[in-house]
């Protein structure tokens, strides 16, 4: 075996071509992760311009911006309301239209401090989703009732014992269901409790050919009325209403009035984990490495031509005239190209994901971080991809033998799904397509968390894939044996 | 003129003889119409449909033109060693790009007709509206105008390997320009790099001559675009062309 990889590797390393091929690939991964072409305003207007993004208490990013009526709470204590109505308005073509977000939500919380990333507790009635238990922006737990209207109100309940907070809700104010029970570790003995309300961004996708699959949206708001507020415990009496993050106009308008024990609040914004992509801020390091497409285009052709050169200049001949065990030569061709495919392509990945987060911050894009497991990752995947690719040629080229169809069978068989995928498919067909396709490998490269109580496009063109990262390139690798078991067949049953 | 019709024929009888010609041809008809159909197909799930319905029934001509690209490239960089023979008895190399310039535009124009002609039929059979909503005219524009598209990435593929003169190279490179232009595009954020990037990439200028919708919102007009494709392939033409007269064959 030994001598098949020498002399396959001599061949490769001597054909200057494909050596430069190998450059190139490498400059245009770097070269379009580096493109010039992204601007942001985060850091670039003046000193205050900065993009901070609040820290929930797991050390993730949060969103935490609401219309928040609140008291002091020492110690143990209760706090039962009635909401009566949620209303709210969603972004249109003219403005505004009346409709409510399926994640406005509005209820009881129990938090830490006002400072933006506190932990908190909430029971809350949202627009589509029913009574909720959600609390530290990540957890989410839902309760017995679906919707609530002023035909039908719903009462919330929160109880505080040291550092735990109990839901509860029902439906006549006697009968009480628990939702669930939170364990807020390290809540300080004074907390701010009360109402709050609060509407996220409303997205909406629009398909557009190859133009990717554009987003439309825009902030929503929503306006709840609650009544027969009762507190037990050490309360601090009088009333504050103030808006936890954001400015007074953005990202929607925020409201609140106190009369007696009725509690009207209006607010936009969201009390969740951050996203990237349409519904969020910024983007994720996954996008600065784009330049993977041309990297595969070329690593596509490089795995065509180190067979098929072979069997256009009839040296495949002479080659199994060398070496008789066939098997072992599509082995060794297999070794030495997935091994420099997969050297340059993690060479590039890490330049890029070094250098690229630091251009495009320096440009004033926010770029969510990305943590060392993460990054490691994003290389070695985005090698490991350009590897199995070319290798996937490889067999290609054994069986077709023609150098152009083997090229642009490769290319359409790894790059047309992703594209149906984010152009003209609807999600469900595209999403299928790339759990069976060599294209499911591209989830290597994701980096974005998707969660199920944050509205936003969870879509391949945003970041975000069907299957998990090393399960999407294990799809690839499957396919890539597939063919190189064939080609083996072929190889070993044909003349040459 | 007797040079380009001894030209003509002999590439023609090239084409003729050697198998994958016809398969190529029939892989264009199918992938363009195949994919067409199951674009056409799901696109809108309920009966409300936002999509232009003529290009999402003409979905197919942007995976078709690999295939395309790879005939092209195959009758010049897949004549490989032959090609020093076909010199040899044709000196005139600009006459025999010529021929097969001709040819490959009558083939691909052919192909492009009935797969063009079946998307639309299966785009009016499939989706909920139908294609024929968009009017004639648009619709003639839009016709034509992905026939044409092929033809010229047709071309713009033989100036390419006439150019490159390796078979895996050229089409590479060629798919490369085609579809990391539109990648690349929707990753960038910047709105103006974005349209800047639409108008001068040959897909997604060329592909313009589709719509039938918010005409006044693409990145470029229709003809303008086929014109900026056009500008592609005449150049990657001339440079072939001119690097074939220079080169050894």
């Amino acid at each position: 075996m030994r001598t098949e990889l020498h002399a396959e590797w001599t061949k490769f390393r001597t054909v200057r071509s494909w050596v430069v091929a190998l450059a190139v690939a490498a400059a245009v991964i770097v070269g379009l992760g580096l493109l010039p072409g992204r601007q942001g305003t985060c850091g670039t207007q003046g000193p205050r311009s900065e993009c901070v993004v609040p820290i929930g208490p797991g050390g993730e990013l949060v969103t935490d911006s609401f219309t928040f009526v609140h008291q002091h709470l020492t110690g143990d204590g209760t706090i039962t309301v009635r909401a009566t109505s949620l209303t709210g308005t969603l972004p249109s073509e003219e403005g505004s239209r009346s409709g409510l977000a399926p994640w406005a939500k509005a209820g009881l919380i129990v938090k830490a401090g006002t400072a933006q990333g506190s932990a908190y507790a909430a029971v809350m009635v949202t627009g589509d989703h029913g009574v909720r238990l959600q609390h530290n922006y990540t957890h989410d737990q839902q309760g017995p009732t679906d919707r609530v209207t002023s035909a039908s109100p719903v009462w919330l309940r929160l109880t505080r014992t040291h550092d735990a907070v109990r839901a509860e809700e029902s439906t006549d104010g006697t009968t009480w269901t628990v939702v669930g029970t939170a364990t807020l570790p390290g809540l300080p003995e004074t907390v701010e409790a009360g109402l709050f309300a609060t509407s996220p961004q409303y997205v909406e996708a629009m398909s557009e050919q190859f133009g990717m699959n554009g987003a439309m949206g825009g902030p929503t708001s929503v306006t709840a009325g609650f009544d027969s507020v009762r507190q037990v415990g050490g309360w601090s009496s009088t009333w504050t209403g103030e808006r936890v993050g954001g400015t007074d106009t953005d990202p929607g308008p925020s409201s609140h009035s106190v009369d007696g024990d009725t509690v009207t609040l209006s607010g936009s914004g969201d009390i969740a984990p951050a996203v990237e992509g349409a519904a969020g801020l910024g983007t994720s390091i996954t996008q600065t490495l784009v330049g993977t497409f041309a990297g595969l285009v070329v690593a596509v052709v490089l795995g065509a031509l180190f067979v098929t050169a072979e069997y256009r200049r009839g040296l495949i001949r002479l080659t199994m005239a060398a070496t008789p065990r066939r098997g072992r030569v599509l082995a060794a061709k297999a070794l030495v190209l997935g091994a420099v495919t997969f050297t340059v392509g993690l060479v590039s990945a890490a330049v890029v994901v070094i250098v690229g987060q630091k251009v495009l911050r320096a440009n004033g894009v926010y770029v969510a971080p990305a943590d060392l497991p993460t990054s490691l990752r994003l290389v070695v995947g985005t090698a490991a991809l350009l590897a199995s690719a070319s290798i996937l040629a490889l067999a290609l080229g054994v069986l077709l033998r023609r150098s152009a169809t083997t090229v642009v069978v490769g290319v359409l068989t790894i790059v047309m799904p992703y594209l149906l995928a984010v152009s003209v498919l609807p999600a469900g067909a595209g999403d299928w397509l790339l759990r069976v396709s060599p294209a499911a490998a591209f989830a290597v490269q994701q980096t974005s968390v998707a969660y199920a109580q944050v509205s936003n496009l969870y879509v391949p063109a945003e970041g975000y894939y069907p299957l998990a990262p090393w399960a999407g390139f294990a799809v690839l690798c499957g396919w890539t044996a597939l063919a190189l078991a064939a080609a083996t067949v072929v190889l070993r049953r044909r003349d040459v | 003129m007797s040079s380009m019709s001894d030209a003509l024929r002999a590439e023609w009888t090239k084409l003729r003889t050697v198998p994958s010609t016809g398969w190529l041809l029939l892989a264009v008809l199918t992938v363009t119409v195949g994919v067409s159909a199951l674009a056409a197909g799901t696109a809108c799930p309920r009966s409300a449909c936002a999509a232009d319905p003529v290009r999402t029934s003409l979905t197919g001509v942007g995976f078709g033109q690999a295939l395309v690209a790879g005939l092209a490239v195959s009758m010049v960089a897949g004549e490989n060693a032959m090609l020093r023979l076909t010199f040899a008895s044709m000196p005139r190399r600009v006459v025999v790009l010529t021929a097969k310039a001709v040819l490959a535009g009558v083939l691909v124009a052919a192909a492009a007709i009935v797969a063009v002609g079946l998307s639309l039929l299966a785009g009016q059979l499939l989706l909920p509206a139908g294609v024929a909503v968009a009017g004639a005219e648009p619709l003639a524009r839009a016709a034509l105008g992905s026939v044409a598209y092929l033809v010229l990435i047709g071309w713009l593929s033989l100036g390419v390997s006439a150019a490159i003169r390796d078979s895996a190279a050229a089409v590479g490179t060629v798919l490369g320009l085609l579809y990391v232009v539109p990648i690349v595009a929707a990753a960038v954020s910047d709105p103006d790099w974005q349209r800047r990037l639409q108008q001068v990439g040959p897909m997604s200028a060329g592909l313009a001559v589709q719509a039938t919708r918010n005409l006044s919102q693409l990145p470029i007009g229709p003809w303008a675009g086929m014109g900026v494709l056009a500008a592609w392939s005449l150049a990657m033409l001339l440079v072939g062309g001119t690097l074939l007269r220079l080169h050894d064959a």
